[in-house]
């Protein structure tokens, strides 16, 4: 699409204040060129502040954003050829279909069978070659999420920016765009930011996923990265779900324990090795197995009680009491199996290598 | 809320007759009088005869460029006033607040007088122009200061609707151009005025057609050949037999459906519920040195312009001689001690017609209000639906159609004529200013959610009970703004005045300045007059914001 090949993008030290307000906090990121990223984190987390601030809408006080190797900073947004889809479209209602697509490219003074060109082109591509004469407000939702990525991608921009854009589409249709996006750019090779709160997005679409939380970036990497090994309470907390213990440990000859509060005083299997200080300790709720016998040697091994159990489908949800925490446990469920009943006393396995200690 | 009951219903058929009465048996009138041969015949000879009149055909003309003119320099005044507010950081923001209510306080056709001595042809700026340069500029001749005195008066419609439609459109429309490439003008021209649209419309076509009715403002000036002077003349001077007097009245109402049901169609053709209010407003621009100099100068070339009228009025009443001098050479109280003395009775007059009038508009308007928006009756839009329908009504239109329906009816106890009495004030106001009341009602009713209601029946109040001791309590901040807007707009009412008034005993202030206009020597008081008008309209203004302001946030309950 591009004629020079994808470029990156270069958020350097990176700072942004709105009054005394810290939005942006020291913020440094490289997006390969070609790569589909994502800014993930929940609402006040900066992600949306940081893609405007790509877009040009924002500016920041420190640091710089580098695009292609071009130092960005004080370029106004209509000279940056960053294309951003807006999370509620932006479609302008007293155009239509045709006229929203070729309105950034009359802005660069196109000529006008090439415009014309181009926006079939481009409505080709999201399959909406039919629909050019309509009027935004006589579309589907999806349609028109189409049609704001057909006016983006019809100025052949350097970088792509996508704001939630599938938070306005219902669940089913969600989950079909998110799969076409993808294919798309794979196609395109455009570099692309995606910002999301929503963690299944960032993790089934993105070669790498940035997770923020109040104007930091906690950790960036690839989907499984962040889920098999998170670096903080936060992150392990937002991507997928957890069984979280704050405590320390401490070494008892040869056994080592984790002391916590909640859970009470519990041994850890041979060949952990965890880090010196106040840690939580972390492991996910499908690798907790649930037995009513007793656990192995291996493993981590709790005794509660069932206090509640949620039937999910594919899986039982149990929350089982553990002294004063209540750990989570996702079975998967066979056909015909029945739920152990409510106050079962219980034995807990969790097998040593599914163990991590994340800093609070 | 399911069954209607029987005493709404009544109350629902009793607000209807009386718009039936008192508004459309008048219009009808009028138009079926346009249309009649006298035996009851339909005929299109008056027409005819209206157009084989040069006079008429002149003044049809003269009153389409009046009212073109007048929205094209007020569009010239209020974009850019409209857009600096909106979308840039600066600090002229309130001074553009005070530009667009500055003129609604005082009615044009009392800035008309005071616009005549300061830009007439002997007037202070052209005296001033003379002195220097040896020129002087046409600004009051004829047609012009017709066109000047309304754009100044009604330009803040056009600010004011364009401002809110402008605040109304989601800041990712503006910027999702930006981020293709557009820019300055062009981001103007092709994404935000378009967006604006539906706001401006609104404002121009009510600019448009208040300017097309207007009687008082050309008849102070002593233009009259334009419609509403024509018609006035016509049916006071010819007679109220004069059908001629009739064709303008149905050019005039014509014109009026035309450019409300236009502004509404232009609207409605255009989906614009697209343009969602879930983002955030734009971020304000800052400007840079050199536009905010172009902006201050605007803005403070405008306030003076503005302010001309106020401070020529206020000069006047208190100027003893004041004729072919940039400024009054010597200064008095008289005119006030005149006013005082002589005029008290119409001051109490204003206050009795108006307020009365208000009283009634804002009676009619919570029934109607509640009616609407609270009960299944059927056939409730209609009434307000009717009520609409005055607001598209000239003054002008009313009271000749008053005149004629209600010729001969005589008042109940030995009251006299109707049309010679003061009754016929309080319902032509009533009539007239429903429209306003009953927005501001609604508004009220809308903000107090249902729930509270529903709760009291749930206590065991019935429905009067809970209509008297929780819906009216918590409507009464728009019932009184309802009341104040209904109240000044009557007090500044001219066109419907002038037509009903028999006898000057019965005239209220707004036709006593009028009536002082029309002398030299009576400039002076009817100055005074207007400025006491003017402070009793801003005044009413004032609190009327204030109530609006007091009333929405805090109200209980008032979610969504």
């Amino acid at each position: 699409m591009n004629p020079v090949g994808p470029v990156g993008v270069d958020i350097r030290h990176v700072a942004l204040s709105f009054g005394t307000t810290q939005v942006l906090k020291d913020i440094s990121v490289s997006v390969a060129p070609g790569e589909f990223f994502a800014l993930l984190g929940p609402s006040g987390s900066g992600k949306s502040t940081l893609l405007r601030l790509i877009a040009g809408f924002n500016q920041h006080q420190r640091g710089e954003v580098l695009i292609g190797g071009r130092d960005v900073t004080g370029t106004p947004p209509w000279r940056r050829n960053v294309g951003m889809v807006f999370q509620n479209y932006a479609l302008w209602p007293h155009m239509t279909v045709e006229q929203n697509v070729a309105f950034g490219l009359e802005e660069r003074r196109l000529p006008r069978d090439e415009i014309r060109a181009k926006v079939k082109a481009a409505l080709d591509l999201v399959g909406l070659a039919d629909y050019g004469k309509r009027r935004p407000g006589q579309l589907s939702g999806g349609q028109q999420q189409r049609v704001a990525i057909a006016r983006t991608l019809a100025i052949e921009p350097q970088v792509l920016l996508l704001d939630e854009p599938l938070s306005n589409l219902d669940a089913k249709l969600r989950v079909q765009t998110r799969q076409e996006l993808v294919k798309l750019q794979r196609r395109l090779g455009i570099t692309t930011l995606f910002v999301t709160h929503d963690q299944i997005e960032a993790l089934t679409t993105c070669h790498r996923v940035a997770v923020m939380d109040e104007g930091v970036i906690q950790q960036v990497g690839t989907p499984m990265e962040l889920f098999d090994f998170p670096v903080n309470r936060f992150v392990a907390q937002f991507v997928g779900s957890v069984n979280l213990f704050a405590g320390r440990f401490r070494r008892d000859g040869a056994a080592l324990l984790f002391e916590s509060p909640k859970l009470g005083n519990v041994p850890l299997p041979a060949g952990v090795e965890p880090p010196s200080g106040s840690f939580d300790l972390a492991f996910r709720p499908h690798a907790v197995s649930v037995a009513e016998g007793a656990p192995g040697p291996q493993d981590l091994a709790l005794r509660g009680a069932v206090d509640n159990a949620e039937f999910l489908g594919e899986f039982l949800r149990y929350e089982i009491r553990v002294g004063e925490a209540t750990v989570i446990a996702d079975v998967p469920h066979a056909r015909g199996r029945a739920p152990i009943e409510t106050g079962t006393q219980v034995a807990l396995a969790i097998p040593a290598s599914e163990l991590r200690f994340v800093a609070a | 809320m399911g069954r209607t009951h029987p005493g709404i219903a009544a109350i629902a058929l009793a607000i209807a007759a009386f718009l039936v009465v008192f508004l459309v048996v008048p219009v009808v009138a009028v138009v079926y009088t346009a249309f009649s041969d006298g035996q009851g015949g339909f005929t299109l000879a008056h027409f005819s005869a209206f157009s084989g009149i040069s006079l008429m055909r002149e003044s049809f003309g003269n009153s389409l460029y009046v009212a073109g003119m007048t929205v094209g320099l007020g569009t010239l005044i209020a974009v850019p006033l409209a857009y600096l507010t909106v979308r840039f950081q600066f600090r002229g923001a309130i001074l553009v607040q005070t530009l667009g209510v500055l003129p609604l306080v005082m009615p044009a056709f009392v800035g008309a007088a005071a616009m005549q001595l300061l830009f007439g042809r002997s007037g202070s700026v052209n005296l001033i122009l003379k002195d220097a340069f040896g020129l002087t500029l046409p600004l009051m001749e004829g047609l012009n200061g017709v066109i000047f005195v309304e754009t100044l008066h009604y330009f803040p419609f056009i600010l004011l609707n364009l401002s809110a439609a402008l605040a109304n459109i989601d800041s990712s429309m503006e910027e999702a151009a930006q981020n293709l490439g557009a820019s300055g003008w062009r981001l103007f021209r092709k994404v935000v005025f378009p967006l604006a649209m539906p706001g401006y419309v609104a404002g121009a076509s009510l600019v448009f057609i208040k300017v097309f009715d207007d009687l008082g403002t050309p008849l102070v000036l002593n233009v009259t050949n334009m419609l509403a002077p024509q018609a006035y003349l016509r049916v006071t001077s010819i007679g109220l037999e004069d059908p001629i007097g009739y064709v303008i009245c149905v050019i005039l109402v014509a014109f009026s459906i035309g450019a409300m049901g236009g502004s509404w169609w232009f609207v409605k053709r255009r989906d614009y519920a697209l343009v969602s209010r879930g983002g955030v407003q734009a971020p304000k621009r800052r400007l840079t040195a050199w536009q905010a100099a172009l902006a201050y100068g605007w803005i403070a070339a405008m306030l003076l312009l503005v302010l001309s009228p106020h401070l020529g009025i206020l000069l006047l009443s208190f100027s003893k001689v004041w004729s072919f001098t940039v400024l009054p050479e010597q200064f008095t109280l008289g005119h006030f001690a005149t006013v005082f003395t002589e005029s008290k009775q119409m001051i109490w007059n204003t206050f009795l017609y108006c307020g009365l009038a208000a009283l009634v508009d804002v009676a009619i308007g919570t029934a109607i209000a509640y009616i609407v928006l609270r009960t299944r009756l059927p056939g409730r839009q209609l009434l307000d639906h009717l009520v609409t329908v005055a607001l598209a009504m000239p003054g002008l239109v009313l009271g000749i159609g008053y005149l004629r329906t209600f010729k001969g009816i005589e008042l109940p106890f030995g009251g006299g004529a109707l049309t010679a009495s003061w009754v016929i004030f309080v319902l032509a106001y009533a009539v007239r200013r429903l429209p306003y009341a009953l927005r501001s009602c609604m508004a009220a009713l809308t903000q107090v959610h249902p729930a509270l209601e529903e709760a009291a029946e749930n206590l065991g109040a019935g429905r009067w009970s809970t209509i008297r001791r929780v819906v009216v309590p918590l409507m009464m901040g728009g019932i009184l703004a309802g009341f104040v807007t209904s109240f000044i707009t009557a007090a500044a009412e001219i066109s419907e005045t002038i037509l009903l008034t028999s006898r000057e005993s019965l005239a209220p202030m707004s036709y006593g300045i009028y009536l002082y206009f029309q002398s030299v020597l009576g400039r002076g008081p009817g100055a005074a007059l207007g400025v006491i008008a003017v402070g009793l309209v801003a005044l009413g203004t004032y609190v009327s914001h204030r109530l609006v302001a007091a009333n929405s946030p805090h109200q209980p309950g008032g979610g969504k």
